[in-house]
């Protein structure tokens, strides 16, 4: 879809309000985990989406209810754009009543409705395989949409999984979050090559998305989603995106160059300029929406795990 | 029937029974029907439902995880055991755990066939015993092809746990004779009791000695007890569990309350082995009538050389059986 130039604020295109304050929404509830971080609050570690909040509420208005999801370590923002839950979400990762998995997952391993994260890199790409096989058998025209970023290229498991699902015409959407770092190495330093080069090897159609528009993110990725639910077969979609914040907690080593650059390309401050007014609305209802939630999730008692 | 026949029927049975259920594995479709023939014919009747993969073990196992997440029922053939090493994260990180780790029970309905063992002259990569690597892996179930368990009732006792499961089956025991009607042959009958195999020598001496082992090591735990039997007038009772880990002795306790020395047998290598496991359940429980410590027969702590003479060295014979009872 061609987006008509004449439309766009300092670059953008006019934005819904469901989507800019879903991302509003996830910006703040990462914000919140790393206060609460700092305040000494949470329990073990987790993985913030800062500056990607708007890839999974892209791809989110093209999911139906039945497609499944598969998520990995920095997921939140996935599962907030599919399940408008941030309440759940943050009573699992603090260990509180209401948590959508009892506290037992936590961050990185959530199973609520469709969709499912795993915390070891890859290993979902053939269970969504699995998955999409049963979709198309059973339900023609549903996919299994699994997010991986640049560093899950390393793992074999994509490479054995890309491989059966254009093998078995899987309906299976690969978003790739290509923020361009592994952690704390460049992606210059551990992939060779390219992810177009790597799709076109087993002939999987790929796309690559550079903008942090919301709307043309997801108007480049409608064509995809459509072939790979009516010709059911795997396409990979790559988005260019920034990583605003570290990767888990404090530990971001790169150099103050780098830190520009990637807030640079970060939407929030480019949505804040072209759209002030809707921005800061949003803004404020997201800040203090999520604010309650932390005030009401932090008094809840502690969750409890029923094993069986 | 031998056992490979009967397992094939087991496989039929289950596709017959179940469209939900499917059957992956490196080349398992017909004419070739896997390498070792489990699978043969499953595809010319079942079609889609059996498909031949790619040489991908951990992807064939995740998809085959995936199908059972989303509400299918999948069974995959690793070619050769060894070759699950390739699959152990799928099966530890992400099969087992899922049945947990989200908070709630998950079904995962997943069966993974390894073809195991050596005595065929495979070599070091292709004739191992890999139980012992999988013992102790929360929501990962353990199971072994015997002659006196039925194929079909096993496998469906497996998926009726809902949650992952590993099926050794001993590639020399493909071959053999299953064993019906409670007889093995003209010394020996059988009994199942509780998902145990009881073989016992038809007459009415007790026996002094129990030998616990997976259903792989029958022909040379029976080749053993003949010959303590004739040339030693030792009688012992063979003790044969359906499911290795979690091991339930319960239903064998009073078999084993009743004899002074017993001995673990089984084919993988010395050294964190089952046996071990099964001695520290046992040990607590059969202190006072025990003559001695539970003997563990296991392979050599060595790799499995490829040469018939260098091989038969390191595995366990009828023989490594024989001398453990009678030390």
């Amino acid at each position: 879809m061609v987006v008509v130039i004449e439309e766009r604020v300092l670059g953008l295109t006019p934005v819904a309000d469901a989507d800019l304050g879903r991302m509003l929404r996830i910006r703040h509830f990462e914000r919140a985990l790393l206060r609460l971080f700092e305040r000494g609050q949470l329990n073990g570690t987790t993985h913030t989406c800062l500056g990607q909040e708007h890839v999974p509420v892209a791809v989110s208005g093209l999911l139906d209810p039945d497609d499944y999801v598969f998520s990995n370590h920095r997921g939140h923002g996935h599962f907030l754009a599919r399940h408008d839950q941030p309440d759940a979400l943050l009573a699992e990762i603090m260990g509180r009543a209401g948590a959508v998995c009892n506290g037992v997952g936590g961050s990185q391993h959530v199973y609520h409705g469709r969709f499912l994260s795993t915390g070891v890199q890859g290993e979902s790409l053939p269970v969504a395989v699995g998955v999409a096989l049963r979709l198309k058998r059973v339900t023609p025209g549903r996919l299994a949409c699994a997010y991986i970023g640049d560093g899950t290229w390393g793992e074999g498991s994509v490479y054995e999984a890309l491989n059966m699902a254009q093998l078995w015409r899987a309906p299976l959407l690969v978003v790739v979050e290509h923020n361009g770092i592994a952690q704390s190495t460049p992606t210059t330093a551990q992939l060779s090559g390219s992810i177009a080069g790597r799709a076109a090897g087993f002939g999987i159609p790929h796309h690559r998305i550079e903008s942090v528009d919301v709307n043309v993110i997801r108007a480049e990725l409608e064509p995809l989603v459509t072939l790979a639910r009516t010709e059911s077969r795997p396409v990979v979609a790559e988005i260019a995106v920034h990583r605003a914040g570290p990767h888990s907690k404090g530990d971001d080593t790169r150099t103050p160059a780098e830190l520009v650059a990637a807030a640079q390309g970060d939407w929030q401050p480019r949505y804040a300029e072209a759209f002030p007014a809707q921005f800061a609305r949003l803004d404020e209802e997201q800040r203090a929406s999520i604010g309650r939630i932390v005030d009401d999730v932090l008094i809840r008692p502690a969750s409890v795990w029923e094993r069986s | 029937m031998r056992v490979a026949e009967h397992l094939n029927e087991a496989l039929h049975a289950l596709l017959d029974a179940d469209p939900s259920v499917h059957v992956l594995g490196e080349d398992i479709v017909d004419p070739y029907g896997g390498a070792f023939k489990i699978t043969k014919g499953l595809s010319t009747k079942h079609g889609s439902r059996v498909i031949s993969t790619p040489l991908s073990e951990g992807g064939i196992v995740g998809v085959g995880a995936g199908l059972a997440l989303a509400g299918d029922r999948a069974i995959v053939e690793i070619m050769f055991g060894d070759f699950a090493a390739l699959a152990f994260d799928q099966l530890l990180n992400f099969a087992s755990k899922s049945t947990t780790m989200y908070g709630r029970r998950v079904p995962i309905p997943l069966i993974v066939r390894c073809p195991t063992g050596g005595r065929r002259g495979y070599g070091p990569t292709h004739s191992q015993s890999l139980q012992k690597h999988f013992i102790g892996v929360p929501g990962l179930d353990l199971y072994e092809l015997s002659p006196f368990h039925d194929a079909h009732a096993l496998l469906t006792t497996m998926f009726a746990r809902q949650t992952p499961c590993v099926l050794f089956e001993d590639k020399v025991l493909y071959t053999r004779r299953i064993c019906r009607d409670g007889l093995v042959d003209d010394l020996f009958r059988f009994e199942l009791t509780g998902g145990w195999a009881r073989v016992y020598a038809d007459g009415d001496v007790p026996p002094g000695c129990a030998i616990i082992a997976p259903g792989g090591l029958t022909d040379r735990a029976l080749e053993a007890m003949r010959e303590l039997l004739i040339e030693h007038e030792i009688t012992c009772v063979l003790l044969v569990p359906e499911r290795l880990y979690p091991l339930d002795p319960a239903p064998v306790m009073d078999v084993l309350r009743g004899v002074g020395t017993v001995v673990v047998a089984e084919d993988g290598s010395a050294g964190g082995t089952w046996g071990a496991e099964v001695s520290r359940l046992l040990h607590p429980e059969l202190w006072a009538s025990l003559s001695g410590p539970i003997r563990l027969v296991s392979a050599a702590d060595s790799i499995i050389p490829t040469a018939a003479h260098l091989e038969r060295e390191v595995l366990v014979q009828a023989d490594t059986i024989r001398r453990a009872v009678l030390a």
